[in-house]
């Protein structure tokens, strides 16, 4: 099993998910230029803030020569894991339902909280039980989820926040959506952030621990 | 602004100093000539007021790398590791425009940091203004936190820590100050002197601009007025995602071994970058105006040699490695420019094209500049008015506790830190509120333990007396320290003060930086560098003395590493340290109406002995709670303990508002098991944690929920969100 991480100009934790995926496979950094996936099992698209989040939140980094070579991977069933910045570059790519908004506070928000598994029949989470609750920190501006009435069937929501947790006004408290065929996964919270107790939780690991576990192709 | 309507007191030199130029060159300077001049001259870039001063600083150490003099201080952090860090001001920017003031104060900030090759890891803040109940402070104070949560989160470097405090003497004229820590190999560290006769000069990143054209001489080296909002071109504007690639192309050009040297481009633009460079190296440099990318074309060759455009390095290479540093270059999509060249001239020649438009001697620009001497004049009694009253005198202890709790400077400021990243970098193992200082792990960069970091300078304390008040800063900063496990390493330091031609702010800088040696002497801690900001006045007078504080410290075992909160019913508490709480410049007592005119002396060597033995009890890894005594005095202390960990308290004091509430150097509050805590050297049991209450006999008992709400609800509500 080998991850790829993609690095566009403005991405700010590529790094931190790197370091994320090696704790549970072989990982490398992919770079937005180039358009080659060989070798790679398995996609993450960190968070940041790709191309300065200039126009729209992830609306240029879409249209990147790697992210053609990702809508393409991710057609063809590979996985693909998209963290805050990537959650919204895959929604802008249309391989996810719904948008990302501003946060009701219209301000950044950085805190710990905690998010139940609503779906652990997917490639992210098979190693969560479901309704599990995994403590997970969420950063960014543009993190409140909305998908119009009707477009979102209940088993795409992968996460949501628990009661009181939602930092954003996300609708009905989604933090975590998959596409139909359940291969693409975004989600606002951080799980590169969680993956050791010293930094505050492991919890995170779970969803990467879950991707490690693909039969490789 | 245009330079015929400019002579040279427009431009901020006195009649003297004119005099002075015209004699070094040996003629009357062009208008280029002087515009450069009287940026390189000002207050901001020539250092003239406080310059002498400061040599009065200790900055010698054990683990010095680079000293003052470089872009940024450099402590080396063990495994062939270095941790690069300084504080900058951005003030007046910030209290014309504060959201673009204080982002761009950020990007400057971790320029330094990467100019000497590190990689920035961390920021940290301390800001000043009015009090919450003027309109324009809350203008001030949630823009300016909006613009560095803007560049910093942007960008990707941690936010980890800071401090804020709410005085009426920061209304007009409120502080942003930003220290930024980075980590480098030793071996990649840089330096910025010009090297090499025939080197490549080349410009990195932004085009430049007509932005902040004479920030450093406008803005940054006069009082602040009525019409400074015509002053807002003077502000520059930031782009975190230019400066984003900057980082990533300079670090890996040095990775390379590309550049031979390096520098940022700050206060007085190309002016002060290139004929600092040249200065540090004994050269000359020729720069070629017409070279440099514009944003406008019309730009007169002086304002492309002094706009503050930001996002913008400075970089000497060799000839023969130029093509592998503009193919790199490329590849980030960061714009690299060669305009111009090492010579031996030792003169600063600018050309627009084959015309020779300004030549000056480098030793002119930087080193021979006019140095004034204070005339510092204790003033008779407090300078500054009384606080306006908040608090009766006769009220209950409850009462006061809870209004301290409320009062801005002590409540949370998770309003604040909530809308900064704190965690990117994986390396933050303890986030603001939950230790004294920020910790950061070194183990994924091959190090070992932690960094801790920490800024601290209480400007009220200082008004009361600025050597007492300067020197406490640094007891403060290094006892957070302590509180984590750490050993200070180096020191940098931001002094922020109002006009220095001023008798009694003189006298203010001059004590200050007389405790901030003696506190330094006797904790055996370095200067590493650091920044001076003079000029803090607006039509209401100067600002409190502010001389802040930020420390580097390294502690061995991050796995051991103390909370604030209380983690377990039934675990003593006790007070270690050296603790004498008296009321005097207390935040009680600003809630009562009055400021004071002293504060109690000081033992430096009896402080300097209890912080080490803090450390060593914090070191032996039993001790889960550990949280200094500060604002508020011990009675806030023990409220935050239970604040934090969600646990009551019952205690038994002594009596009387200077046990609860005063404050002073030294205290810190320790719980754990009842062996570990009974066995620290000095350690005083005052209680034991449990129930949901924190009671202290006699005195007072409030629920921690009461706590709670005042803690956490003063600043949502004073900002009405």
């Amino acid at each position: 099993m080998k991850f790829g991480v993609v690095r566009f100009p403005g991405s700010c934790d590529e790094v931190d998910a790197l370091m994320a995926c090696r704790r549970f496979a072989e990982a490398d950094l992919l770079w937005h230029g180039d358009s080659d996936l060989s070798g790679i099992d398995a996609v993450v698209v960190p968070g940041g803030f790709s191309y300065g989040d200039y126009l729209r939140v992830g609306a240029i980094a879409r249209f990147s020569p790697l992210m053609e070579s990702v809508i393409e991977f991710a057609r063809a069933g590979g996985p693909v894991l998209g963290i805050c910045n990537g959650f919204q570059v895959l929604c802008e790519a249309g391989l996810l339902p719904g948008a990302l908004l501003p946060n009701n506070s219209l301000r950044f928000v950085c805190r710990q909280v905690e998010v139940a598994v609503e779906n652990p029949d997917t490639p992210f989470t098979r190693a969560c039980d479901q309704g599990e609750l995994l403590s997970i920190p969420v950063k960014h501006t543009t993190g409140r989820y909305y998908a119009p009435p009707g477009t979102l069937p209940d088993e795409q929501v992968v996460l949501r926040y628990a009661p009181g947790h939602n930092p954003n006004g996300s609708m009905d408290d989604v933090a975590g959506v998959c596409n139909e065929a359940g291969n693409v996964m975004g989600l606002m919270p951080h799980p590169e952030h969680a993956v050791d107790p010293l930094t505050g939780s492991a919890d995170g690991g779970r969803l990467f621990e879950s991707l490690a576990m693909v039969p490789v192709a | 602004m245009t330079l015929a309507a400019a002579p040279h007191r427009e431009l901020g030199l006195t009649d003297s100093e004119y005099e002075g130029i015209c004699e070094r060159l040996g003629r009357e300077p062009n208008a280029l000539e002087l515009a450069v001049f009287s940026l390189m001259w000002s207050e901001h870039c020539a250092y003239k007021h406080s310059k002498k001063l400061l040599r009065m600083l200790p900055t010698e150490g054990p683990h010095i790398v680079m000293g003052p003099g470089e872009n940024a201080g450099v402590v080396d952090v063990g495994h062939g590791l270095a941790a690069a860090f300084k504080v900058e001001s951005h003030n007046h920017p910030s209290a014309v425009e504060p959201f673009q003031g204080a982002a761009t104060g950020v990007g400057g900030i971790l320029r330094d940091i990467f100019a000497v090759g590190a990689r920035p890891i961390a920021v940290l803040d301390s800001l000043r203004f009015g009090e919450l109940d003027s309109a324009r402070s809350r203008y001030l104070f949630d823009g300016a936190v909006k613009g560095i949560g803007h560049y910093g989160n942007s960008i990707g470097v941690p936010t980890v820590g800071g401090e804020v405090y709410f005085e009426p003497a920061y209304e007009q004229n409120c502080l942003v100050n930003a220290m930024c820590v980075g980590l480098a190999r030793r071996d990649r560290l840089i330096r910025s002197a010009a090297a090499g006769v025939g080197n490549k000069l080349v410009l990195l990143g932004a085009r430049t601009g007509r932005d902040g054209i004479g920030g450093a001489s406008v803005l940054a080296s006069a009082e602040l007025s009525e019409d400074d909002a015509s002053k807002r071109p003077t502000v520059q504007i930031g782009d975190p995602f230019e400066e984003s690639k900057l980082v990533e192309c300079c670090l890996e050009l040095l990775d390379g071994e590309l550049l031979a040297s390096l520098q940022d481009l700050g206060a007085a633009g190309l002016s002060s970058s290139s004929s600092e460079m040249a200065s540090k190296g004994g050269v000359g440099l020729d720069i070629d105006v017409s070279r440099v990318p514009l944003r406008e074309p019309d730009m007169e060759p002086f304002e492309i040699m002094i706009s503050e455009s930001q996002e913008r390095m400075l970089c000497v290479v060799e000839p023969e490695r130029l093509d592998d540093v503009l193919t790199l270059c490329d590849r980030w999509e960061v714009r690299a420019t060669t305009i111009g060249e090492v010579t031996d001239t030792r003169h600063l020649r600018v050309f627009d094209g084959d015309e020779l438009v300004g030549d000056m001697p480098v030793h002119a620009l930087v080193d021979d500049v006019p140095l004034y001497d204070l005339e510092p004049e204790e003033p008779e009694g407090q300078i500054y008015p009384d606080p306006p009253a908040r608090l009766d005198d006769g009220g209950s202890a409850e009462d006061a506790l809870l209004a301290l709790l409320a009062s801005p400077n002590i409540a949370s400021k998770r309003f604040v830190f909530e809308q900064y990243d704190p965690i990117v970098g994986s390396r933050t193992i303890r986030r603001p509120q939950s230790a004294d200082a920020a910790v950061l792990m070194l183990k994924a960069d091959g190090g070992s333990g932690a960094l801790a970091v920490s800024i601290d300078g209480n400007g009220r304390r200082v008004a009361c007396d600025p050597y007492t008040g300067a020197a406490e800063a640094v007891l403060e900063c290094a006892r957070n320290l302590a509180c984590v496990g750490a050993e200070p390493l180096g020191l940098t330091n931001c002094l922020n003060f109002g006009n220095p031609e001023k008798p009694h702010i003189a006298w203010q800088l001059t004590r200050a930086v007389e405790g901030l040696r003696d506190a330094c002497l006797a904790l055996g801690v370095p200067v590493v560098g650091g920044n001076v900001s003079l000029y803090n006045e607006g039509g209401d007078g100067p600002i409190y003395p502010s001389p802040i504080v930020g420390m580097v410290g390294k502690l061995p075992e991050p796995e051991a590493v103390p909370r604030v909160g209380f983690a377990e019913e039934g675990h003593a508490i006790a007070l270690v340290g050296m603790f004498e709480p008296a009321l005097e410049g207390s935040e009680l007592e600003k809630l009562r109406g009055r400021l004071g005119e002293a504060l109690p002396p000081l033992d430096l060597p009896a402080h300097a002995d209890a912080l080490v033995r803090v450390r060593a009890a914090v070191r032996g890894g039993e001790l889960p709670t550990v949280h200094d005594v500060s604002e508020g005095g011990l009675a806030c202390a023990l409220a935050e303990c239970c604040i934090e960990g969600g646990l009551g308290a019952r205690l038994s004091l002594d009596e009387g508002d200077a046990a609860l509430f005063g404050e002073g150097p030294g205290g810190v509050v320790v719980a754990g098991p009842r062996a570990a805590v009974e066995s620290v050297d000095g350690a005083i049991v005052i209680g034991e944690v449990g129930g949901d209450s924190l009671e202290i006999e006699g005195a007072l008992s409030v629920s921690v929920g009461e706590l709670r709400a005042a803690y956490e609800g003063a600043i949502p509500a004073a900002l009405g969100t």
